[in-house]
């Protein structure tokens, strides 16, 4: 048995919320560069050399990449043979408040959501899974809800072609409009429960950024060429660039039905992990 | 690229093209959902307002912290359309400007055109870059809302695009 302290998982998720507001991904400015190369339409190219360079600013001068640094996520991946010294959800919230507070970060957090009230900085939203060894690995997607509040859920009938999937997605990155600040990252989730479906779609923002030519990722490529003939654009003036990416996770589902879930990401799609 | 200097000037809203640049330097303010909430609610209730909403902007924005050293932390536009309830009730009161992202309702459209007010876009998720363009940042009402309070910005230079104008 491995025992991790949880001052130990503290001080990771602090740095990891840190790191995930401050540095963009990797592989998110990576797209970014490339769209504003390939990208013809004046205002848009404009738009995202702004968003470049936001990015740059963000890191050099230790300003959050966005104000809305999100309702903070963590993923936790738990290996069987790690015993946590200490309470891990705890440890996680006290690592976000730290992380955020040290940051200079936004407190978007209210207790009650229809009281509404004080903002504060936590709770988190955890989500834990079990896997096999030693090793605790820890994700932070701080989600901004420009974004979150363009989620959508359909409980499609098992019958259904992949065509009527493809006109859900399409819908609704085409009704988020500019709104939730594009060139978006697109996450679907597909199959097991209505739940699940969420949070597969959430899942699968934490994929790399880029788009696929392997086999397996047919639907994932038609996706990315037909949104990106939206012309919505970065920042909503048109152009080539509706999406950067397109990721999709899938599950076994029941024989009665096909849950299928959009969750769009802004441009700064923004996460960081570390193993302990 | 047009510079236009605040408090926005009828000349000034009715002369701008949609889609173009402009810069703009003086005084904006800060509120988002519940500042709206609450700015209509003492409308409605004939109470008098914390700020003077004539000729004024209002940009939909809640900063992150300020850090030390600096005017103001992270500020970028937040999403207009959850606004568009209570904007006509503002542009009523003399509101002229609004800066954010994303589309609006067609009644804000029409309360825009009617009151000759105009409707800027600003760099969304450039929150980083457009803190460069603030000089000074206060809150000014509704503190206990945190991020949510009305803050004072002196900005220079903000850079805007026109979205919807009255003409």
């Amino acid at each position: 048995m491995k025992v991790i302290p949880a001052a130990k998982i503290r001080n990771a998720v602090s740095d990891l919320c840190i790191k995930a507001n401050l540095s963009l991904r990797k592989d998110v400015l990576t797209a970014l560069k490339a769209a504003y190369l390939k990208e013809t339409a004046k205002k848009a190219k404009t738009a995202l050399a702004a968003i470049i360079k936001n990015a740059a600013i963000a890191k050099s001068e230790k300003l959050a990449i966005c104000q809305d640094t999100g309702m903070p996520c963590v993923f936790v991946e738990l290996g069987s043979e790690v015993k946590i010294s200490g309470d891990l959800n705890s440890a996680i919230n006290k690592g976000v408040e730290a992380g955020y507070r040290k940051g200079y970060f936004r407190n978007s957090i209210v207790k009650d959501p229809l009281l509404r009230g004080k903002s504060v900085y936590v709770p988190a939203m955890i989500h834990i899974s079990i896997t096999s060894g030693s090793k605790l690995k820890l994700t932070v997607l701080p989600k901004g809800f420009g974004c979150e509040n363009k989620t959508q859920l359909r409980m499609f009938k098992p019958t259904v072609g992949i065509s009527e999937i493809k006109k859900f997605i399409i819908e609704a990155v085409r009704s988020a409009g500019p709104d939730a600040c594009p060139p978006y990252v697109v996450g679907v989730g597909i199959g097991g429960t209505a739940d699940y479906a969420c949070l597969l779609a959430k899942k699968a923002l934490l994929n790399k950024v880029k788009r696929q030519k392997s086999k397996g990722k047919k639907l994932e490529n038609e996706l990315f060429n037909e949104l990106n003939k939206l012309n919505i654009g970065p920042m909503g003036l048109g152009g080539k660039h509706t999406v950067l990416g397109v990721n999709i996770e899938t599950y076994p589902t029941h024989i009665a039905g096909l849950p299928v879930c959009v969750n769009i990401s802004c441009h700064a799609l923004r996460s960081a992990t570390a193993a302990l | 690229m047009k510079k236009i200097i605040l408090p926005l000037q009828k000349k000034d809203i009715t002369q701008l093209k949609p889609g173009e640049e402009a810069a703009l330097t003086g005084i904006i303010y800060t509120a988002r959902d519940q500042a709206h909430k609450r700015l209509v609610e003492a409308i409605r209730k004939k109470h008098k307002l914390p700020i003077d909403l004539r000729g004024k902007a209002i940009y939909y924005c809640g900063p992150t912290k300020t850090p030390k050293g600096k005017v103001i932390g992270s500020c970028g536009p937040t999403t207009s359309s959850r606004m568009d309830e209570f904007t006509p009730e503002l542009l009523k009161h003399g509101l002229r400007g609004m800066i954010g992202k994303g589309n609006r309702s067609e009644a804000v459209a029409r309360a825009i055109k009617k009151f000759k007010a105009v409707y800027f876009l600003t760099y969304a998720g450039c929150g980083a870059l457009l803190a460069g363009y603030v000089k000074s940042a206060k809150p000014v009402a509704y503190r206990d809302l945190g991020p949510e309070a009305i803050y004072e910005l002196k900005v220079k230079d903000f850079p805007v695009i026109v979205g919807i104008r009255g003409k």
